[in-house]
């Protein structure tokens, strides 16, 4: 048990006071963060970043710094649920199924249920998809030290293909998203050959687009403007959570065990794919309606309709770090700035992290056990805190979170340039937010963009030109081939259904 | 919806359509600054333009996709976009938002951001002075503190903060 000996000096590393109060730091900001309008995990951890570089400095310190980012993000996930329940409203896209039997519940009078019962689900979610990470990511490591230039660039297009069979909605839309993005990343200087790529003589341009930047834009200012045009009146019922409700609710819990195992492992799946935690949640929510005993009452106030979507978005927000930390391939936006700053700090996020820097990768696993715990006991205390946060009137609130954006986004390279090219992406996400096209692939290419661009050279390079070193062996074959499986998935399954339709 | 479509600033068409031409002119940007600078094989491998010439053109592609969608569904024009309502809310917000953000350069990070939330609670909110200049005043106060003092993280600073001497 190589992993468990490794998990022990990871908590030995995680269990020190200054990690541990960064961890409840992380931990209510991250809440904080998640019920507040227009900021969410990915963007608060992109507007905090900044304030982590001196902190990452300091020996031990990079370990510090992503317990205090990740811990964030477990924070805003608790989050999501909070204003779900309370205020129907879904502080984060995967918290929307959870307003579908959580606000009901709230409106009988059992908030104090529908809380308990979606943060106890959301811990339980993560926990499996943490237990999953500790075992299967020392093996998929391994397994990625053999990767090749061939090979990575066919993990990014696996990810990327990911996107658009998997997503559901329009591929034309996810692909130009994906594309934009790819465009954006290459602009500025290519490091290959030193040509200025898209810049038009724009000196600004040089550097090229930071993804943090377009974060920032894109979901912070961009989900102001629709929360504005939605009204503002917030409603919302009154949280108490006393320790009786608690008590009464866990004893209902274990009915729902086959619900449970089974949103975690729709969670963790969807999580590791790049589908990400807002379709798992909609499917778990569906499938338990489908199998539950009372599916029919779903809708009108059903824990059981609670804990099927918080487990499943917590297991996959969870388990898209796996990809992240053992291939550098991150399987969420969130997860792309975490990405994003372990490269600011300094570190190469891939297969190596795990040889090159053990106390780090195994300090942050036994951080996701801790942060969670944290967090469990921090909604479950703090919950009428927190909903007292959106009963701060929008028009306080709304300019506060634009000046945090504006901070967060000078505050990346001391630019005011990114400040003015925030507001752009803020347009544009709001665009495209209404027109249905994604943002996370359009994040998630702008972050990959230059070494999806890097691996792809250098494999052709390698076999002059030849497009086929992408099937040269198994391993490289066997990923470009599910890649194209997973891209025209929609349309295979569309004609697999004609045959049978037809017969 | 008789009055959603009355009120209508612009159609999901109209968006959709405008939308999907600006980003195929993105696209042909894309491609045409790929060929500028290069894109085929090179004395050592590919040249600049060989990975984004193939980027811009899956964006023409994609767009035309889109496109080619939104012109054959009629039934996206008779639904509204955002209604004019709609419209002037956001542009209560955007056009402000702007005005700040270009004058925090000349204003400073402070004295632009304490006059943004002022005008926020002044012009949305209906709160009176006596409410509106505690809390855009105490609210840039902590942020100072908390940038400048406690992460040491400055931002840009202006007449204000040199004439109390805080540079």
């Amino acid at each position: 048990m190589e992993e468990v000996n490794a998990l022990l000096q990871g908590f030995g590393v995680a269990l020190s006071p200054l990690n541990l109060l960064l961890m409840f730091v992380g931990v209510i900001l991250g809440i904080i963060i998640g019920v507040l309008p227009g900021l969410g995990g990915a963007n608060g951890v992109a507007i905090l970043l900044p304030l982590t570089f001196s902190m990452a400095q300091q020996p031990g310190g990079t370990t510090s710094a992503i317990i205090l980012l990740s811990c964030i993000y477990w924070g805003a996930l608790f989050g999501g649920a909070i204003t779900s329940i309370l205020f129907n409203i879904p502080g984060e896209p995967w918290s929307v199924a959870t307003t579908f039997d959580g606000h009901p519940l709230a409106q009988l009078g059992r908030a104090g249920s529908a809380l308990t019962a979606a943060f106890t689900s959301s811990f339980i979610g993560a926990l499996i998809a943490v237990i999953m990470i500790t075992f299967l990511s020392p093996v998929v490591a391994g397994f990625a030290l053999r990767f090749g230039p061939p090979e990575f660039f066919s993990v990014y297009l696996l990810t990327f293909c990911a996107f658009v069979g998997m997503s559901g909605g329009n591929a034309a839309k996810t692909i130009a998203s994906m594309m934009i993005g790819f465009a954006l990343a290459a602009v500025g200087l290519d490091s290959v050959t030193g040509t200025l790529r898209l810049t038009f003589g724009f000196t600004s341009l040089l550097k090229g687009f930071d993804f943090l930047i377009a974060v920032i834009g894109l979901f912070g200012i961009g989900e102001i403007l629709e929360t504005l045009e939605e009204g503002l009146a917030f409603k919302g019922a009154s949280a108490r959570i006393n320790f009786k409700v608690v008590l009464e609710t866990w004893k209902e819990l274990p009915r729902y065990w086959a619900t449970s195992l089974r949103s975690a492992a729709v969670g963790c799946f969807m999580g590791i794919v790049p589908g990400g935690a807002t379709p798992a949640s909609f499917m778990s929510y569906g499938l338990a309606r489908r199998l539950s005993k009372d599916g029919n009452d779903f809708g009108s106030g059903k824990v059981e309709g609670v804990v099927a979507p918080e487990t499943a978005a917590h297991a996959a927000g969870t388990s898209a770090l796996l990809p992240m930390i053992t291939l550098g391939v991150p399987g969420s936006p969130t997860a792309a700035v975490l990405l994003g700053g372990l490269l600011i700090w300094g570190l190469q996020p891939g297969p190596l992290l795990f040889v090159e820097k053990p106390d780090f990768v195994w300090g942050l696993i036994a951080s996701m056990y801790l942060g969670n715990i944290a967090g469990l006991i921090v909604v479950l205390t703090c919950v009428p805190l927190f909903a007292a946060i959106l009963r701060i009137p929008f028009s306080i609130i709304a300019p506060v979170i634009i000046v945090i954006c504006a901070i967060g986004a000078y505050t990346v390279h001391n630019s005011m340039f990114d400040v003015y090219l925030m507001v752009a992406f803020g347009v544009l996400g709001y665009a495209f937010k209404k027109l249905g096209y994604p943002l996370a692939p359009l994040v998630l290419a702008l972050v990959l963009g230059d070494r999806a661009e890097e691996n792809f050279r250098n494999a052709i390079k390698g076999s002059q030109g030849d497009l086929l070193v992408f099937f040269s062996n198994g391993l490289v074959g066997g990923l470009t081939s599910l890649a194209l499986l997973l891209l025209f998935w929609p349309l295979i399954r569309a004609g697999w259904r004609g045959v049978l339709g037809k017969s | 919806m008789e009055n959603g479509e009355q009120g209508s600033a612009a159609s999901v068409k109209a968006v959709e359509i405008g939308v999907a031409v600006a980003i195929f002119l993105f696209g042909a940007l894309v491609v045409f600054d790929s060929y500028r600078v290069g894109a085929r094989w090179g004395d050592d491998g590919p040249q600049a333009g060989y990975f984004p010439l193939y980027v811009g053109l899956l964006i023409c592609f994609a767009s035309t996709a889109i496109l080619v969608r939104a012109l054959r569904n009629s039934a996206l024009a008779a639904e509204s976009f955002v209604s004019r309502d709609e419209l002037k809310k956001i542009l209560t917000v955007l056009v402000p938002t702007v005005v700040y953000v270009a004058l925090i350069a000349p204003l400073g990070f402070y004295l632009a951001s304490t006059l943004y939330i002022a005008y926020f609670m002044w012009f949305l909110g209906k709160y009176s002075w006596a409410k509106i200049a505690p809390v855009s005043i105490g609210v840039s106060v902590a942020f100072f503190l908390i940038f400048e003092i406690w992460f040491s993280v400055p931002l840009p600073k202006g007449p204000l903060e040199a004439a109390l001497g805080l540079n």
